[in-house]
């Protein structure tokens, strides 16, 4: 059901950026995409595609193995590009029937589309090469500041990390009860909308039974081991900036100044 | 250890409004009292009260009546609550839903975590434990990629590494296969032997008990039979009647006896058996 | 009757992955046989039976139902899933209905049944299953782990299976539980002379209830023959991490330790019935 989506998945290898702190790819995966709503030059995107390549290079990851991720975009990708490209006013271009393709438009349509897939590009590379675990704590310690303000930033990212570790298992599980319901007869091919969704009860109805009953022990689980929420707690693989991580961040820093000097010169 | 006076436990039954209709007795005036160092085994169908007792033992569930100490700490006192916790280690059932982490290492880490244990220290402690149960060279590996007898394993090293004096289980093997059920087992009795681990084992499995110090039959939630293995699976008819198994050597001693061969009740091995029929060359035969 | 003919399964074709779950495997099944399917956690098991009832399909070789080709196009998939019936494990995790009646009925409403008629036989299997009538306008989710169970085996039966494959029906259970499952299901073969394919982890129970046995190891059939042939061969079930019934282990240690006994005892009544004529034979 989920085959070929790479967005999202881990990508086992050692690089440079697989060691790097996940706090550093986080923010630095923040600021790139910012970066990409700054610069609005060719030349800027330039920028920005030598700086993913270099990162693309450094991460080890086959760049097919990247762009696999891109399939379940290109729908969405496609549909901006023709509203872009056909609904942007302007100095016509071409024009035929009712539709005509301005300069503008195409101008605009080409740099939506090149910072969608820069986009995309940027945010896999950031959770190719980091594990949910490690991505989780970053956004723990990120996000710490806002403890300050009463949000539950631990028990947040808690959530987040038990609700990746259940995903495998309930996709499992929701194989298994399919496979039984159609045993039973059971039929979830229907084209008819209606009869579609009818025939998911049988499905979910046994599947959030299952997921409750897994929440219930698990709490209990937790319990029995003294959790009691993020108060006093230590961290087994506690996040160290060490000399690598501060040099990316002077990279980044370097890499986001190039992006605002581009815009402000109009380059 | 582990003390038990005059345990009551009632369930609140609610209506479809959700108001309390009644109540039911899962546990009903249980008294025991389990030394350190002990394996106790604890057998009874579904339904007998056993895995209600087994929550009281490290505070998740509280008295109706009666007492119940951990280590001379009465586990009604909420400053001991989590002391408590962390002396009386519990497994569960499903070997899915007890573990957190998304890496071995850092499961079995989860507890001393809790605990407040330094880093340094929680990364010994994870060792040893991994090492206890032999799941060492599965630190890296994501839980979803082992069998049940190895993620129940885990389970059991994410309770030592909280350096508990006991372990309960309760019913561990339930939903294992042999191989997984053996593993385990195994588990269990070697940290009874060498750590000196006090161990409930809460199971319906009868061979997994006989190796017990002292086994508890539990039955509507009262303690039905009790005494050493041999002393409880001598009363093969009683524990048929409570829907329980006795081993198939005992059993086959028993139907004998039956038939007028007179033999000793509690017979619990093959060789106690031959020797029993009056058989010669025993010795000759366990050398092989 | 089923016939498997030469199937071969690949999880995971075309990748570097792929494993050969099932490996050439041919086996008929005719009409009215209890049959103990056991193999090592991973063997094919599994995967096996769905290949029974067009779950999966098999990346080589056919299945035929009473000699039509289950896999060829416009064949009747429902159809034969009504006649050879699937249990999963755990089947109580598939109940979803808000009373057990309504919940047996699931099955045979897919058949295209009327109402009147699907009521009838959902009631037939929940007495065939021995659940209480006090149940059946129950909520599932309030009946017993075993009671559960049973409901659950119900919703299959109530197709009118010809053939049922039960998948490690007894586990979780305890020995009660164990007991009234196997009974039932023992029973029922008898008075529908049914074909059963018990899928199980105990040479125990297995020993006990069929009256062919399958072996299955890294994906093949290694053994299919009578429970005394194939646990004669104990020391090959070892070898693959299964193991004969424990009565057997007795009996052998006792001829061993000089008792001229039969060993190919499988359940305590047998080893009993043996050693006592024995004794008789002696005079002792």
């Amino acid at each position: 059901m989920f085959d070929g989506v790479t967005i999202g998945q881990y990508y086992q290898t050692d690089s440079v950026l697989h060691r790097l702190d996940p706090r550093v790819k986080l923010i630095g995966t923040f600021v790139y995409i910012i970066s990409l709503f700054i610069v609005n030059t060719w030349i800027g995107y330039l920028a920005a595609a030598v700086f993913v390549a270099v990162l693309i290079t450094l991460s080890h990851v086959p760049f097919g193995f990247i762009m696999r991720g891109m399939k379940p975009i290109l729908l969405i990708l496609l549909i901006t590009v023709v509203f872009n490209l056909f609904l942007t006013p302007g100095t016509t271009l071409v024009s035929f029937w009712k539709l005509t393709i301005t300069y503008e438009g195409l101008d605009f349509a080409t740099k939506m589309a090149v910072r969608l897939i820069f986009l995309i590009i940027g945010s896999s590379l950031m959770t190719l090469t980091t594990t949910p675990n490690q991505l989780t704590d970053a956004l723990e310690s990120v996000m710490g500041p806002l403890k300050k303000l009463h949000v539950p930033v631990h028990e947040i990212s808690m959530m987040m990390s038990i609700a990746l570790r259940f995903i495998p298992i309930l996709m499992e599980e929701t194989d298994k009860i399919m496979k039984a319901q159609i045993a039973r007869g059971a039929d979830f091919e229907s084209k008819n909308l209606m009869k579609k969704i009818r025939s998911l009860v049988p499905l979910l109805v046994p599947l959030f039974v299952s997921a409750f009953r897994r929440a219930n022990d698990l709490a209990m689980a937790m319990e029995a081991r003294c959790y009691k929420g993020g108060e006093g707690r230590t961290k087994m693989k506690p996040l160290v900036y060490r000399t690598g991580d501060y040099t990316a961040y002077g990279v980044l820093a370097a890499y986001a100044a190039v992006c605002v000097v581009l815009r402000a010169a109009g380059i | 250890m582990i003390k038990t006076e005059q345990l009551v436990h009632d369930y609140e039954v609610r209506d479809d409004e959700g108001n309390v209709s009644g109540t039911v007795r899962a546990v009903d005036g249980v008294s025991l009292d389990v030394q350190p160092g002990e394996f106790i085994a604890v057998l009874g169908h579904n339904g007998s009260g056993k895995s209600t007792l087994a929550k009281h033992l490290n505070a998740l569930l509280y008295p109706t009546e009666g007492a119940v100490w951990v280590d001379g700490m009465k586990t009604d006192d909420d400053l001991k609550l989590w002391t408590i916790r962390q002396e009386a280690g519990m497994i569960f059932q499903n070997p899915d839903n007890q573990i957190i982490g998304q890496v071995v290492e850092e499961d079995v880490g989860f507890g001393p975590e809790n605990l407040g244990v330094p880093t340094a220290e929680i990364w010994e402690r994870v060792e040893e434990a991994l090492k206890t149960v032999g799941m060492w060279e599965f630190r890296k590996k994501s839980p979803n990629r082992l069998s049940g007898g190895q993620k129940q394993r885990v389970s059991i090293a994410g309770v030592i590494a909280m350096h508990p004096k006991c372990i309960i289980m309760d019913e561990p093997t339930a939903m294992l296969d042999p191989g997984g059920r053996h593993e385990v087992i195994r588990a269990a009795r070697a940290l009874n032997d060498v750590e000196k681990i006090t161990i409930i084992l809460i199971t319906h499995h009868m061979e997994e008990a006989i190796y017990a110090d002292h086994i508890f039959v539990m039955d509507e939630g009262k303690i039905a039979l009790q005494g050493t293995p041999r002393e409880v699976f001598a009363h093969v008819e009683e524990m048929q009647q409570l829907h329980l198994d006795v081993p198939k050597v005992t059993l086959l001693a028993h139907e004998l006896r039956k038939s007028g061969i007179p033999l000793p009740e509690g017979i619990l091995t093959k060789e106690e058996l031959a020797q029993a029929l009056g058989l010669s060359g025993v010795s000759d035969a366990q050398d092989r | 009757m089923l016939r498997i003919d030469d199937i071969t399964y690949v999880y995971e074709q075309g990748t570097a992955m792929a494993v050969n779950a099932l490996d050439h495997i041919s086996v008929d099944i005719p009409d009215g046989q209890f049959i103990g399917l056991v193999g090592h956690t991973g063997s094919g098991k599994s995967t096996f039976v769905q290949m029974l009832n067009g779950l999966l399909k098999p990346t080589t070789g056919h299945v035929y139902w009473d000699d039509q080709d289950i896999h060829a196009d416009g064949y009747n998939k429902k159809e034969l899933r009504s006649r050879v019936g699937l249990v999963f494990q755990y089947p109580e995790h598939q109940l979803f209905e808000t009373d057990v009646l309504t919940d047996v009925m699931f099955g045979p409403k897919n058949l295209g049944l009327s109402d009147a008629e699907c009521e009838k036989r959902a009631k037939e299997a929940l007495r065939q299953t021995f659940l209480p009538e006090e149940f059946w306008k129950a909520s599932p989710f309030d009946l017993s782990g075993g009671q559960q169970r049973r409901a659950a085996i119900a919703g299959v039966l109530a197709m009118h299976p010809q053939i049922l494959i039960l998948d490690e029906p007894t586990a979780g259970l305890d020995p009660k539980g164990r007991d009234e499952i196997l009974d039932m299901v023992r029973d029922m073969k008898r008075s529908l002379n049914m074909t059963i394919v018990l899928v199980s982890h105990s040479m125990d129970d297995v020993a006990e209830y069929a009256d062919r046995i399958l072996v299955m190891n890294a994906g093949k059939i290694m053994m299919d023959d009578t429970p005394e042939r194939v646990f004669a061969r104990y020391r090959e079930l070892e070898g693959i991490g299964l193991a004969a019934p424990q009565v057997m282990y007795i009996m052998q240690y006792l001829k061993e330790c000089g008792l001229d006994v039969n060993t190919t005892a499988l359940t305590v009544e047998q080893a009993a019935a043996e050693i006592l004529k024995h004794r008789r034979e002696l005079n002792v």
